[in-house]
């Protein structure tokens, strides 16, 4: 059946047919996410303004929360484990490490809530659901880039070159935003249903944080469990940050950076199609 | 495909077509996954080893609801309707599939023109932020572009009333400020065809006057309105035609009065009550509910008054009757009046008269009620009319206004119906007093939106 917005111009005024029946055509449904962009932007603006209201140190917890973490796991994997660091001040290996890691963390805690948290918005007007939880991983990102203004100056003061690598860089962002994006998506839809997520994506968090390379590299896994790692796609981002960021200090595999960026996309994908699934009966449910 | 091609034959001057529109809840899954925190610990717990098994007892306790069924309506550009209907009739599900809150099971609607719903005053407004900051964020929720916002911002605010607070979160608002700037940015979209649910019922009657006064002016401007309303003045005023709802499907459809009496006779039982026993012979001729001004009235809000008018015709003088009244609402019964327990009978009644029985302030949540009638012999043994329904009413209004603001008002609709004024008082020393009286003290202890507990 054909849906869409016939445009014709009438006493100066564009107006628009709107069909609506059981399984809207998807067309109709990008079209909206487009002229609704403004309001992504209103969400992620919204959530950036109310976030640190009625903090004492306000946004400076963009920062404080990775360095103390990075303390943390420079002591127990630095100091007390006395990982290798491949020739990389320790500190700076960690903060490598805990950028995207730590992006992907808040995104997926912050994005699997967004839907429940404006359910009475959801219950009440009509947008496309993808800008509310887009716009909370974009809200991530603004803490991701505060740290990366610190990385930068961490890196000037152990006097760290990056390597030619470091043009890869956005690729990389790219790929742990798809990441955060993807599984955000998964996690929100699955929360309107199931709030059974508000328990499972903290312990997904505690647990990523081991399981990740995050206080150490990943070439202490040994070479022959090293496939089976590459399959959480954090493995390859954060690899990959390492090697953007500090070259050949740290080694980069290959296979695994192909791993993640497939995985990533896949789970791109599927979330916004179990989103896109899930999104006709949200109002219903929440 | 057939029913496209008979789309476009219809006449480009219809706003909304509406077509054998149907909308079906599955009520036993809805509720198994959304019994808040307590429900998700026990899932969390148990869900790997009870996934399966829920999923099954899920299917099996799932029963279907239609809450619109085979709903058909044609909407000519320029037209005001008004859709009245009891609380749970479908009208807030036409209208939420309307704006596309929700998808219809079936049916198909086509809507020429912009469209703008407003089902909510103050969507998506952030306690946190200010006037300033929610004027932009509920604008561009509600589909306006930053330029638009910025465009009639002075527009926005002359209207609201709220200038100097512009910078003040709106959680140090008034209840009054806070509708003011929500309706003051809802009333500046500028669509061709507006969806307007129960909106008048919020903020003091100046600015109802103000609020009705827009949607006046928006109708004469040549656009299309759908106007929801307990209201039933407010759509009498305002619209030319109406649409009655009644279990999720059209009653009736046509002109506005016309609509409007027959919507309003249903809250009666019309046919008369005659006694069942041959030895008296009692008539109740007609039930009727007023409101405080005395006027015929179906719908009331939390805190006011209700008389209930018995007219009654005695063939033969009846000694010492015993009547009883009972307000029963969904879940049960609520309160009552019975002479058989205060005593206050009359000496007798004998051929055409009236009883008037008046609940004053009426503790009620906003939910569907009926009025039950009982008469007794002086004996009290002997029943003259039986216990039986003799007229409806619904309570309607926003909760919010009353100083409620829980995080499951929503659900206050299958909360038990009557409260009694309550009063917390908390560990830090605060108080908190809780009514759905409209009386001016219990007004301020509740005050603005924030000031609860004071």
């Amino acid at each position: 059946m054909a849906t869409g917005a016939a445009a014709n111009r009438s006493s100066g005024l564009e107006m628009s047919v709107l069909i609506i029946e059981a399984g809207r055509t998807e067309g109709q449904y990008w079209r909206d996410l487009w002229r609704y962009r403004e309001l992504f932007f209103f969400f992620a603006w919204r959530d950036m303004l109310v976030r640190y209201k009625q903090t004492v140190v306000g946004i400076s917890w963009s920062l404080i929360r990775p360095l103390l973490t990075m303390a943390v796991l420079t002591f127990v994997f630095g100091k007390l484990g006395k990982m290798p660091s491949g020739g990389a001040p320790y500190p700076l290996l960690v903060f490598c490490g805990m950028l995207p890691w730590l992006f992907f963390s808040t995104a997926i805690m912050e994005s699997g809530n967004s839907l429940v948290s404006n359910s009475n918005m959801i219950s009440k007007v009509y947008f496309p659901r993808l800008t509310i939880t887009a716009s909370t991983v974009m809200t991530s990102l603004v803490d991701f880039l505060i740290s990366s203004v610190f990385l930068a100056g961490m890196m000037i003061w152990y006097r760290v070159m990056p390597p030619p690598g470091v043009v890869l860089l956005p690729f990389f962002v790219l790929l742990v935003f798809a990441a955060s994006l993807g599984a955000g998506v998964w996690i929100a839809a699955l929360m309107v249903k199931y709030r059974d997520f508000r328990f499972i994506v903290p312990f997904i968090v505690q647990f990523g944080l081991y399981i990740s390379p995050v206080g150490f590299q990943s070439s202490v896994v040994p070479e022959r469990y090293r496939l089976i790692y590459a399959l959480n796609p954090m493995v390859g981002i954060i690899d990959g940050f390492r090697w953007c960021l500090l070259g050949a200090s740290s080694s980069i595999y290959a296979p695994g950076i192909a791993i993640a960026a497939i995985g990533v996309l896949i789970l791109l994908l599927s979330g916004i199609w179990y989103f896109r699934r899930t999104e006709r009966t949200f109002a219903d449910v929440i | 495909m057939l029913m496209s091609s008979r789309m476009s034959s219809s006449s480009p001057d219809n706003a909304i077509v509406i077509e054998g529109l149907g909308k079906r809840y599955e009520i036993g899954r809805n509720r198994a996954s959304n019994d808040g925190l307590r429900h998700a610990i026990e899932e969390a717990i148990r869900a790997p080893l009870a996934w399966a098994k829920r999923r099954r007892d899920e299917k099996r306790r799932s029963t279907e609801f239609w809450a619109l069924r085979g709903v058909s309506l044609n909407i000519k550009e320029g037209e005001v309707v008004g859709i009245v209907g009891r609380n749970g009739a479908g009208k807030s599900t036409l209208l939420k599939v309307l704006s596309r809150i929700t998808e219809p099971t079936e049916g198909r609607i086509r809507i020429n023109g912009r469209i703008a719903s407003l089902l909510e005053v103050g969507t998506g407004f952030h306690q946190e932020l200010t006037g300033r900051e929610n004027i932009f964020l509920n604008g561009a929720i509600l589909g306006m572009t930053r330029a638009e916002i910025i465009r009639k911002f002075d527009e926005i605010v002359a209207f609201s009333e709220v200038e100097e607070f512009l910078d003040t979160p709106v959680k140090h608002y008034s209840s009054g400020m806070y509708v003011r700037l929500a309706f003051a940015v809802a009333a500046h979209l500028d669509p061709e065809i507006l969806i307007v649910d129960e909106v008048l019922a919020v903020g003091d009657t100046g600015f109802q006057k103000k609020c009705l006064g827009k949607m006046g002016s928006f109708a004469q401007s040549g656009r299309t309105v759908l106007f929801v309303s307990h209201n039933v003045d407010a759509v009498r005023s305002l619209c030319q035609r109406a649409v009655w709802v009644k279990d999720g499907r059209i009653q009736k459809d046509g002109e506005v009065g016309e609509v409007i009496d027959s919507y309003q006779s249903s809250f009666s039982v019309d046919h008369a009550l005659s006694c069942t026993s041959p030895n008296c012979r009692l008539t109740i001729t007609k039930v009727t509910l007023r409101d405080e001004s005395e006027r015929e009235c179906s719908v009331f809000a939390p805190g006011d008054n209700l008389t209930v008018e018995v007219s009654y015709t005695a063939e033969e003088r009846i000694q010492r009757p015993i009547i009883a009244l009972g307000v029963q609402g969904v879940n049960g019964a609520c309160f009552t009046s019975n002479m058989l327990l205060d005593g206050h009978r009359p000496e007798y009644i004998e051929g055409e008269g009236r009883i008037l029985c008046t609940f004053r302030a009426i503790p009620l949540l906003p939910q569907d009620y009926s009025i039950k009638l009982r008469v007794q012999a002086a004996n009290s043994a002997e029943v003259i009319i039986p216990y039986q329904d003799v007229a409806f009413f619904s309570v309607a209004g926003d909760l919010a206004e009353y100083g409620y603001r829980g995080e499951f008002l929503r659900f206050a609709r299958h909360s038990t119906p009557v409260v009694v004024p309550y009063v917390w008082r908390l560990p830090d020393g605060t108080t908190a007093a809780v009514s759905l009286s409209r009386s001016a003290e219990i007004a301020e202890c509740i005050g603005p939106r924030n000031g609860g507990l004071t």
